[in-house]
């Protein structure tokens, strides 16, 4: 039932999301199509503008501190300088909402709602951004375009565009990047436009987002996680099988008298197992449907949980396909779990009748060919529900495999440990442990089947909490000892003195400083990245060809590189024309497909300048300091248009609060970003994306649980006469709840053992082959594994047993139990 | 020199609530029965047998009346004491057999003994199996041996602690002539060397000829 539910909601929510997208498509850029370029718009390229039309809108936006009176706090934020009826798709959500409209006029400013939370700030407060102080008109909730979580970095503020002038926070070299958003008449294709526009675009060097590459982008990235979360789903509803096929074993394990005496009275063998069939298809069906009405409960509350991560309103439309879907798999998987012991039910022999006095076998299927035929059947439906999920082919064929190889894992450690106990059995022990123990390996035990289940639960969800926390540790532990933990930006040349003596007397230490460079790359090796761009058959990513290099200059090498190649050049005697020998971070250079000698030109803000490649570097981008992929030598850049970086340490929170009014109260163009503040956001959006994974994982335990339960309770029969045995031999109550303590703590304690060993397997494959990280596993989700699989497995397993060791020892002598 | 009475039941009577009213199945009976001695309760289906044994085996309480085995009061103690008296004094032997079927033989054999937290019981259950002739037997489950090999195994159980008294109930009732006979023979052999007393439950005349005392039963009633 689980995991149909997990199936059905996230199918229907795929489905709500695609019609979403696909309704509000405009909505995601709020325009159709949007130009944006690194410096203002040049004369012709503004007249280009014009001749698109109207409406348009012009934007502003930057990363700059803001100053709240009312709590005497700053911090860094988003700028956003707004000129026109931007969004043109779409409204901007804000409280009031009249907000939206009325900002554009005079000294006011739309603030992110979760910064007005963090400043204790209303509207009608002040907000003082630059040299201005802005009354705040609203509080932005959502504006097309942005999903709020993308905002949590620097959160949004919106001023009307105007006003920016007399902020005086641009300078010369400020990273800034200019848009125009335009809107085309209802009658023109935006597709076509634009693609006619493209070229003429790309000609002045501008860049542009349209509609359609939102849409591929976001559907995309939601496929990918559609993908898992599906795969996630079916694993629960695995185990959820294997927990019917359990529960009819042990239900068809005591009806075989009945069986037999229906055999004896003339039934034939398929008559007796369609008997049997109608139970488990009904109990099939009634999963089914439960499952669907849970699953669109669930589907209800996804939006909700994704809701700061998309751009986009999602309805919760009911889906007929998606529950019909869900339900045929999980009607499929579980008449398909269930025929094997049923079939076996055919072999049942009349003859049983008349040998009471023999314990009845369930009849064995190891040379029943039909059953290995359902097998074969259910191992080819998890594959092709595996290669239908995943992207391709090998994917799937790839997680059939993985998933084959863990249940054997599992079920290999089983087996393992039964043959241990076997052999190495404690015969010292106390009398309670040795049952306990021994319960794992005797006729009739359950060990392999919840060994499996509770482990591929407990490993999916430790796995999980792993890979959160590995990059979780990768930012928090930058933040330890003489680290530096704050930047200061955008410190124009002639500040750069001032600022420095500001921090020294507030007795807080430099710890880099670095003059930045903006500029462009123009050529690779004789040839002009726009060819390169244009070429179908380049292999450079194009994102290292359009970006904006932040390069800086200097004599020395920085701690966190070294060279790897070639030779450092600190400083030249810089002539126009000269070509510059630069350094290159190493991983770069690999994609340029570029080596020493090599030649390069950038564009430093519309000057060409030549270089060549005299070292490389490898750079440990993982340090919290400032890391460049170009690195000039002094005396070639100095008189460039740029600012300069400043990293320290703050000792406390109050002490980072201290540092950046100060420096903001004299200096308001310079902007400050604080680590905590980094890791804290980063923290935020992996436990948001988190909690979707963890709520499908949780399904995967859940069945795993319930598989647990239903596996105790279908042995109940078997642990009630023999607990009322012990009892009429002399036990205590007590005595049988440790026998029943120790053979499921053991239970618990294989599974989760096995679970972590996995988990850690897994999660140390992705930190050392996906991540690129030493590898050191968090301890906290190991030991709770270690200890909450166990207290988990004992009290399910005491609540299915429950009343075992109350039931009256009379009835042994009349056969009640029979 | 009199004997020590190892079982005194005092007008013991029970009475079961059904959707029909209250039905009396044992009707004010009374007995004793000394150490060493043997009895049997007799009587056809429905008599009251089994409500008997089980009355004064402890496995269940009167509704009046008063059961004394070894001295203690059955009444006045509760589950648990009731289940350390059983392992102390009484040994069972069921028609069923009633083996723990995911134990061996020999860890059936044991039981009583772990129970009471007594780590020599190994090399007595040994002893035992082979003097019910299982020798070869120890390490089999109950599946893996006959009706008659199991009745077995549970004798050498009951005998473990060395009861005061046995009860059996119907032991030969699921087993052959010739094994009923071996199993009966065994039991009085044993009842004879450790002067354990014998209570037996059946409803076959001949068995009950060859135990000192016959308790029959008829409507719940002594007759």
């Amino acid at each position: 039932m689980l995991g149909i539910a997990a199936l059905v909601s996230i199918d229907s929510f795929r489905r709500s999301l695609a019609q979403a997208i696909d309704e509000q498509a405009r909505t995601l850029l709020g325009a159709d199509l949007v130009i944006s370029s690194s410096r203002p718009f040049r004369a012709e390229e503004e007249q280009f503008l014009h001749s698109l039309g109207e409406p348009q809108a012009r934007e502003v936006r930057f990363t700059t501190m803001a100053y709240f009176p009312v709590s005497n706090g700053t911090r860094l934020v988003h700028l956003r300088a707004l000129g026109g009826d931007f969004p043109f798709y779409g409204t901007m959500e804000t409280t009031p909402s009249v907000a939206a409209r009325e900002f554009r006029d005079g000294l006011r400013a739309i603030v992110d709602e979760s910064l007005l939370f963090q400043f204790r700030s209303r509207v009608g407060d002040q907000i003082k951004i630059g040299d201005l102080q802005f009354t705040i008109a609203g509080a932005l909730k959502k504006i097309p375009g942005d999903a709020s979580a993308g905002a949590s970095f620097a959160p949004r503020v919106y001023i009307p565009l105007q006003n920016l002038e007399w902020t005086h926070l641009i300078k010369p070299g400020s990273v800034v990047r200019y848009r125009a958003y335009v809107k085309f008449p209802a009658n023109i294709n935006p597709a076509k436009r634009i693609a006619t526009l493209a070229p003429q675009i790309q000609h002045f060097g501008l860049e542009f987002d349209t509609v359609e590459k939102r849409k591929k982008d976001l559907g995309e990235a939601l496929e990918n996680l559609y993908r898992f979360l599906n795969l996630v789903a079916f694993i629960s509803l695995l185990l959820g099988a294997v927990g019917v096929a359990s529960a009819i074993q042990a239900h068809l394990r005591q009806k075989i008298g009945t069986a037999a005496i229906l055999r004896c009275l003339g039934s034939s063998a398929g008559t007796t197992v369609f008997i049997y069939l109608l139970q488990a298809v009904a109990m099939g069906l009634a999963g089914a449907i439960a499952g669907a009405g849970l699953g669109l409960l669930i589907q209800a509350s996804l939006p909700r949980a994704l809701q700061s991560f998309l751009p986009l309103t999602i309805p919760t439309t009911i889906f007929w396909q998606p529950i019909l879907r869900g339900m045929l798999i999980g009607f499929a998987v579980c008449v398909l779990f269930a025929l094997p012991p049923l079939l076996k039910f055919r072999r049942v022999s009349p003859l049983l009748v008349l040998r009471a006095s023999v314990e009845s076998e369930f009849p064995s299927a190891r040379r029943d060919p039909v059953v290995w035929l359902i097998y074969a059947l259910i191992a080819a439906g998890i594959t092709a529900f595996a290669v239908y999920q995943a992207e391709t082919w090998k994917r799937g064929l790839l997680f059939a495999a993985a998933l084959g190889l863990a249940i054997a894992i599992f079920a290999g450690a089983a087996k393992l440990v039964m043959i241990g106990l076997r052999e190495w059995f404690p015969h010292r022990a106390s009398f309670a442990l040795r049952q306990g123990l021994a319960n794992l390996y005797r006729p009739d035990n359950r060990t392999l089947l919840l060994t499996v289940s509770l482990g591929l639960g407990t490993f999916l969800l430790l796995n999980l909490y792993l890979t959160r926390d590995l990059l979780l540790t990768q930012f928090s532990s930058i933040d330890r000892g003489d680290r530096p933990n704050i930047f200061f930006f955008d410190i124009q040349s002639d500040q750069k003195e001032p600022v420095e003596a500001l921090v020294h007397s507030l007795h807080y230490p430099i710890i880099q400083e670095a003059p930045i460079v903006t500029m462009r790359l123009a050529g690779i090796k004789g040839r002009k990245t726009s060819d390169i761009l244009a070429d179908p058959q380049h292999k450079i990513p194009d994102w290292e060809l359009e970006r904006e290099y932040r390069s800086t200059y200097r004599e020395q090498l920085s701690e966190t590189e070294k060279i790897t190649d070639g030779r450092w050049i600190g400083r030249m005697d810089y002539k126009p024309g000269d070509i510059v020998p630069i350094s290159l971070d190493r991983e770069i250079a690999k994609d340029f497909e570029a080596k020493i000698g090599d030649e390069l030109v950038f564009d430093v803000q519309g000057v060409p300048i030549k270089t060549r490649i005299a070292s490389l570097r490898e750079v440990d981008w993982k340090r919290f300091q400032t890391n460049f992929f170009v690195v000039f030598p002094a005396g070639v850049l100095e008189s460039a248009p740029g600012f300069h970086v400043l990293v320290s340490r703050v000792p406390t929170p109050a002490d980072s609060g201290r540092l950046q009014n100060a420096i903001v109260a004299k200096f308001p163009n310079v902007a400050a970003l604080d680590l905590s503040s980094v890791i804290q956001t980063v923290e935020g959006i992996l436990n948001k994306v988190a909690l979707v994974i963890r709520i499908m994982s949780l399904f995967t335990v859940g069945a795993g649980l319930i598989v647990l339960a239903s596996t105790i309770w279908s042995g109940r029969y078997q642990r009630l006469k023999e607990s009322i045995l012990l009892r009429t031999l002399g036990a205590s109550r007590a005595q049988i709840r440790k026998v029943l303590c120790a053979e499921y703590f053991f239970l618990g304690v294989l599974a989760s053992v096995t679970g972590i060993f996995l988990a850690l397997l897994s999660s140390g494959a992705l930190a050392i082959f996906v991540f690129k990280l030493a590898y050191a596993p968090s301890i906290g989700p190991l030991l709770t594994a270690v200890i909450a699989v166990p207290a988990l497995t004992v009290l399910i397993g005491l609540a299915a047993s429950r009343g075992v060791g109350n039931a009256p020892p009379l009835a042994i002598l009349r056969a009640e139990l029979e | 020199m009199t004997a020590f009475p190892i079982l005194n039941v005092e007008r013991l009577t029970k009475t079961y609530a059904t959707a029909a009213g209250s039905l009396t199945v044992l009707k004010e009976i009374s007995f004793e029965l000394v150490q060493g001695a043997t009895c049997s309760i007799l009587g056809p289906s429905g008599s009251g047998k089994t409500t008997l044994l089980g009355l004064c085996a402890g496995l269940d309480q009167p509704t009046s009346g008063s059961v004394i085995l070894n001295g203690i009061a059955l009444g006045n103690i509760d589950e648990d004491e009731r289940a350390r008296v059983r392992n102390a004094h009484v040994g069972f032997v069921f028609q069923n057999f009633q083996l723990i079927p995911t134990l061996t033989a020999l860890e059936n054999v044991t039981v009583p003994m772990e129970l009471r937290g007594d780590r020599s019981a190994e090399k007595l259950g040994v002893e035992l199996l082979q003097r019910v002739g299982l020798a070869g037997r120890l390490a089999h489950y109950p599946a893996q041996l006959s009706g008659g090999e199991q009745q077995r195994v549970a004798l050498a159980r009951a005998f473990i602690n060395q009861p005061k008294i046995l009860f059996a109930d119907e032991p030969t009732g699921n087993l052959d002539s010739e094994t009923s006979e071996s199993i009966i023979e065994i039991m009085l052999e044993l009842n004879a060397k450790l002067r354990t007393a014998l209570v037996l439950v059946t409803h076959d005349p001949d068995v009950a000829r060859l135990t000192e005392r016959t308790i029959r039963l008829r409507s719940g009633e002594m007759v």
